[in-house]
């Protein structure tokens, strides 16, 4: 398979801030692909430079072999940009919006109106995009930019501020676009939603991409310990440090106690002889641990 | 539909459903018709410039008093040249050609300004009953004559200058305002994403602004023109649609530099009345500029809603061919793209 993307040695400083700090990283033709890190980590910025909406002060860019910047005419059909600010034109409904948008790809109207259908807001067609629910918003958007079928999509933060039902029902839109043999480019700040979605992420943090990969391998990747917890005063913290194998971390916080172990096995098979297993949750490695691990900063969006 | 026609769409349905926008470029010009039509009805007036044809033994014979008082409100020159000194009187360039014909003084004068007008012809109805009393019966009978169709009204100049400043509203606050939202609503940036070139954009602009212009035409022209107000056009009105066009082009470039500038729409809506505002009350759009001091005039020679005022009046009230308004049409075009060449320095497609 070809590469839909090549990013090189990517560079954008916004006076004081170096916003991106030497980005490279490719993305496959029919991969769905995620940058994934906190606020202000440059995602926004990288996306917009492959986009062609900003000029980089250094690096390479190809998408479809070709360079975006300065605005390539000859790209824009086959890519699909959904912003991270909805744009949407005033005081028009839902139908003219998309109308618009695809006359201005040459697309027939009628296929507008079938994408209505597609993200589901056939029955808003005629409500003012203003008037719209933020999911709404969000899928009207991403209709819009779908609508003269691209290759390539890219969504800034398609889930940002939706309930956790309307960030669901936008997961499967975004999976069936892929199914249909888009790429998709993704950024996200949501953990989960990375691993969900994408067959492979890159972790982004101060402008620069500390790893990448699939998800799965990420986590695999770290020498990671698993999460035990159970209920508070089952066992004594001596009784619990005895129980613990050598490289175990163990605290308990008065409502649970708590072990980290990279060897989950043999403690759990200890705790259930002892019929200690009130409250007993078991959690794996996450891309969290291995945001953790490679800043040393506990994650937060 | 391709990308110029569906923008202008967007553009001219965000506009009509914005009932303020609306009010504001169509209703609140018309009502300002109707104001001035009452207000203006006795403006201050300067001197009269009056020239006298050939002999007029009643003003040349006139005792010095007379004289005096005629001195207070008109500058009397003498002509021989009566063609001339009429055609004159049409173009607003002096306001009456007294002759005399036997005992029958005879004053042509224009209705273009109804206040000059009445001031000229009560100081030479004064001159003359003055003149008869020595004689009855009354010797000398006064035959005022206006130049135009003798149906003039206010509505005949307050028409075109209200229009002009209609014009100039609509065309810079549409354009600064579509270029303000459309930038901080990111339409701009998501267009730039699109294949529409960036010359369709500026073309529907362009498109939706000149025949908005054209109905607020229709539309003045239309309620002036009813049996209440009861314009009547000269001939050539329909040079007032080419002044309009080019008037329209002028405004937008204001409007596009507007919106290229401000952040904000508020700060776009601040500038745009911060031109268009003063240059209406400095260009004749609601009094007469010839009462204006100097160097007033000499101001408003340099705003281009002058030259719009000027052409419209000359082409739909004072009767004058298309040629006459080449000028002011030539100022509007070269204002325009001067401006043009600014707005795209200044043109930017985001915020940041
Ligand atoms: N136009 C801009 N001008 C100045 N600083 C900017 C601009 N855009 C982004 N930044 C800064 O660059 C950094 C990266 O921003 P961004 O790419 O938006 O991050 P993200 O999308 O990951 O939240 C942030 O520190 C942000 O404040
Ligand atoms: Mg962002």
């Amino acid at each position: 398979m070809g590469q839909t993307i090549v990013v090189r040695d990517l560079r954008k400083r916004y006076g004081d801030v170096q916003a991106v700090n030497g980005v490279t990283f490719e993305v496959e033709e029919g991969e769905f692909f995620g940058i994934l890190g906190p606020n202000g980590a440059g995602k926004t910025t990288t996306l917009e430079i492959i986009e062609g909406l900003r000029q980089a002060d250094s690096g390479t860019v190809e998408i479809f072999g070709q360079s975006p910047w300065p605005r390539n005419p000859k790209l824009l059909p086959r890519i699909g940009v959904q912003l991270q600010a909805s744009a949407f034109f005033e005081r028009l409904t839902a139908r003219e919006q998309i109308r618009t948008f695809a006359s201005l790809y040459g697309t027939a109207q009628a296929e507008a109106d079938e994408m209505l259908e597609v993200v589901g807001l056939a029955d808003k067609a005629a409500t003012p995009a203003e008037k719209l629910s933020g999911g709404q918003a969000q899928r009207l958007s991403i209709a819009c930019a779908l609508v003269h079928g691209p290759d390539l999509v890219f969504l800034d933060e398609p889930t940002a501020a939706l309930d956790p039902q309307a960030r669901r029902n936008l997961w499967d839109l975004l999976r069936d676009i892929n199914k249909q043999g888009r790429t998709v480019v993704l950024t996200t700040h949501y953990m989960d939603e990375a691993e969900s979605l994408c067959d492979r992420v890159a972790i982004m943090d101060r402008g620069e991409i500390l790893q990448s990969g699939a998800p799965a391998t990420l986590v695999r990747g770290l020498d990671s310990m698993t999460h035990i917890s159970i209920e508070s005063g089952l066992l004594s913290l001596t009784e619990a440090k005895a129980l613990a194998g050598p490289g175990d971390d163990v605290t308990d916080d008065g409502v649970s106690l708590q072990f980290s172990t990279p060897s989950p096995a043999p403690l759990l098979a200890a705790l259930a002889e002892r019929r200690a297993l009130g409250g007993l949750r078991v959690r794996g490695a996450t891309l969290e641990d291995v945001f953790l691990h490679l800043t040393g900063r506990e994650y937060r969006a | 539909m391709n990308a110029l026609s569906s923008l202008s769409r967007a553009m001219l349905l965000g506009f009509l459903r914005d009932k303020a926008s609306v009010f504001f470029t169509i209703l609140f010009p018309l009502m300002f018709l109707l104001l001035f039509g009452v207000l203006l009805q006795d403006p201050g007036v300067s001197k009269s410039d009056v020239v006298q044809i050939g002999a007029v033994p009643i003003v040349d014979q006139m005792p010095a008093d007379a004289r005096a008082r005629i001195g207070e409100v008109a500058a009397l020159t003498k002509s021989t040249d009566r063609e001339d000194a009429l055609a004159k009187v049409r173009t607003g360039d002096i306001d009456a050609v007294v002759e005399q014909t036997g005992d029958t003084v005879v004053l042509h004068y224009s209705a273009a300004d109804q206040v000059r007008a009445g001031s000229v012809r009560g100081v030479f109805d004064s001159l003359i009953m003055s003149a008869n009393t020595a004689d009855r019966p009354p010797k000398y009978s006064l035959d005022s004559r206006q130049v135009e169709d003798a149906s003039l009204k206010p509505i005949q100049y307050l028409t075109p200058g209200l229009l002009g400043w209609a014009v100039a509203m609509g065309a810079t606050f549409g354009a600064a305002m579509t270029l303000v939202t459309w930038r901080q609503k990111k339409i701009l940036r998501r267009l730039r994403l699109s294949p529409a070139p960036t010359g369709a954009v500026v073309a529907a602009r362009v498109g939706v602004s000149v025949g908005l212009a054209l109905v607020q035409t229709a539309i003045f022209i239309g309620v002036a023109m009813t049996p209440y107000f009861g314009l009547t056009l000269s001939p050539f009105w329909w040079m007032s649609i080419p002044l309009v066009i080019a008037g329209t082009l002028a405004f937008l470039s204001v409007g596009l530099l507007a919106g290229g500038v401000a952040k904000t729409a508020e700060g776009a809506s601040g500038i745009a009345n911060l031109v268009v505002l003063p240059m209406a009350f400095l260009s004749g759009a609601f009094f007469p500029m010839e009462g204006a001091p100097s160097w007033l005039q000499a101001v408003s020679q340099v705003m281009p809603l002058r030259y719009l005022n000027e052409g419209m009046i000359d082409v739909m009230v004072r009767g004058q061919g298309p040629s006459a308004v080449l000028m002011e049409m030539g100022v509007l075009l070269g204002f325009t793209a001067v401006v043009s060449i600014i707005v795209v320095k200044v043109f930017r497609w985001d915020d940041v």
